[in-house]
């Protein structure tokens, strides 16, 4: 479960970053990005998958959040 | 030219060069970074102490940075890296002191809390205009488990100032750069959260920024800094060449963050975003074409008074700049270059070089992480050389085949290379010249790199290695 900086850049694309793993990689896809629901199955630029807690509103980013590691099929 | 190695360091150094692409978008298809070197290669990396001590808390100018542990870390470190500062050196100011706890036996089996405590009581007799003190562990303290928190703990109730304990044991990590992101934490849970509640001295104004990730080397960030001022800006903080623990403290008001050095100071700067929602970017003031493409990215920034103010200010040096390019192009046109420095310049200086028509034909970092080389990647041309923690040896080779005009690396390769009659400049320190940032450091970069390039002692000059086995040039010598 590592935790998970999340950023916007400038072209408005969601970084994520982890400090212990020395991981930046922008955010392809997000399941759910809703006004009344975020988080869920995140895919990112070098393909890898990992999983947000789904929460009732989008957070306020720039955040920390915990992320689950999905493994890789 | 790897083939010296055994097979299996053959492998794991192949990973770690690489030619440029321009079109991969992420470095880690092409280059491994930030992995532990083999034991037995001759690495040029340092150590977390040094990353801590030396790069991100050593200038910061009223704090005492106690070296903690043996006499010699922070003896052969101190003064090195040339972070100038403004001060009575030993009264207000400390920054080209050295304050150690000096271990011996004695300590390392008994322990050395309690002379920690005796160390801090002392500095409060004869520093007593310290305005806070910083622990900076060497390896011993991890290794006997001294508890320097609660030492602190004790002395910050007691004096009343800011004590820090960094935890920058030299043993940790890979490189200095985990040294730069403790150090940074360090600053996040023993300055900035303990300041929060603190009222802000100063009346806070919309143009306000903080430099962060400039140590004033040879005066970097002062040239920096008027660049800024005159673009309409106040720089409040100075993180941390110049810089006062009263300015770290100030940091969490700013309407910006400037970067410089993103290897050493991301971390807090994304600390301060998420934590007070202040934006950061990166900077790059080496050169006048990334100055200027650099002013106008901060300008974006603000409102039309700022981005007025940077358009004035690259008119205002653009006859100066020019007349810098119009002296040193013809003399240093074409030349090709090869840098290995440590966390930016690998990447920042290559725009002064292009400024004045050099070709950078190699570059590599000594403690990058994967972000530093897809940043790279763009700056770099096709089919140029990427060398990450390259190896003496290794180095030595590059220069051998690719015979650079110029070689831009740190004192430890300095020289050797000399002697093989390379011209050489340092980058780390400037050669004792500097500034190099803004458009006065261009100035002085464009003549330095001439001095060193034209100079004629380099024909004359034979590697003592490779003199004639006759006698004749003996006795010519003598």
């Amino acid at each position: 479960m590592p935790s998970v900086m999340l950023r916007k850049r400038e072209d408005g694309k969601l970084l994520f970053y982890v400090a212990k793993k020395d991981l930046e990689e922008t955010i392809e896809s997000l399941e759910f990005d809703s006004p009344d629901r975020w988080g869920g199955e995140v895919v990112l630029g070098d393909g890898s998958r990992y999983f947000f807690e789904i929460l009732d509103s989008p957070p306020k980013i720039p955040t920390t959040l915990q992320a689950k590691r999905l493994s890789e099929e | 030219m790897l083939e010296i190695y055994p097979e299996k360091a053959q492998k794991d150094r192949a990973k770690h060069l690489a030619v440029n692409d321009q079109s991969l978008e992420k470095a880690n298809k092409c280059i491994t970074s930030n992995r532990k070197s083999l034991p037995g290669v001759m690495t040029i990396r340092g150590c977390a102490y040094a990353g801590s001590k030396g790069v991100v808390w050593g200038p910061i100018k009223d704090m005492i940075h106690i070296s903690h542990g043996p006499v010699g870390c922070g003896q052969y470190s101190r003064a090195g890296r040339r972070n100038y500062y403004v001060g009575t050196t030993g009264v207000n100011t400390f920054g080209t002191m050295n304050f150690t706890s000096d271990f011996t036996e004695k300590d390392i089996v008994f322990g050395g809390d309690k002379k920690l405590a005796k160390i801090i009581d002392e500095i409060e007799v004869l520093f007593p205009l310290n305005k806070g003190i910083s622990i900076q562990s060497e390896c011993p303290i991890g290794l006997i488990g001294d508890d320097i928190e609660a030492v602190s703990k004790v002395k910050t109730k007691e004096h009343g100032k800011t004590i820090v304990p960094v935890r920058c044991e030299g043993f940790r990590g890979v490189s200095q750069s985990l040294g730069h992101h403790i150090a940074n934490d360090a600053i996040r849970d023993w300055v900035l959260d303990k300041s929060d509640s603190k009222e802000p001295s100063y009346q806070i104004g919309p143009y306000d920024v903080a430099v962060i990730g400039d140590y004033n080397i040879g005066g970097d960030a002062w040239a920096s800094r008027t660049l800024l001022e005159e673009m309409g800006l106040r720089v409040v903080a100075q993180w941390s060449g110049d810089g006062t623990i009263a300015e770290i403290e100030n940091t969490p008001k700013v309407k910006l963050n400037l970067i410089h050095c993103y290897r050493s100071m991301n971390y807090i700067a994304r600390h301060m975003e998420e934590k007070y929602s202040i934006p950061w970017i990166e900077y790059n003031f080496f050169g006048p074409t990334k100055i200027a493409e650099s002013l106008r990215r901060i300008a974006a920034h603000f409102d039309d008074t700022i981005k007025e103010g940077a358009e004035r200010v690259i008119a205002r040096y653009s006859a100066e700049y020019e007349a810098v390019i119009a002296k040193y192009r013809p003399r240093l046109e074409g030349k090709r270059v090869m840098l290995y420095v440590g966390g930016l310049r690998p990447r920042h200086v290559i725009g002064a070089y292009e400024d004045l028509g050099m070709e950078v034909v190699g570059t590599g970092y000594e403690f990058a992480h994967n972000d530093d080389y897809d940043r790279t990647i763009k700056e770099m041309g096709n089919a140029t050389l990427l060398y990450d923690d390259v190896t003496g040896y290794e180095f030595e080779e590059f220069v051998k085949r690719i015979k650079p005009d110029l070689i831009g690396s740190g004192i430890k390769e300095k020289y050797i290379f000399q002697k093989m009659g390379v011209p050489f400049r340092q980058m780390h320190s400037w050669d004792y010249s500097g500034p190099y940032h803004g458009y006065d450091g261009f100035a002085i970069f464009a003549r330095d790199m001439d001095m060193t390039l034209n100079n004629p002692c380099w024909k004359n000059i034979k590697a003592p290695w490779k003199s004639e086995a006759s006698g004749d040039s003996v006795k010519a010598v003598a």
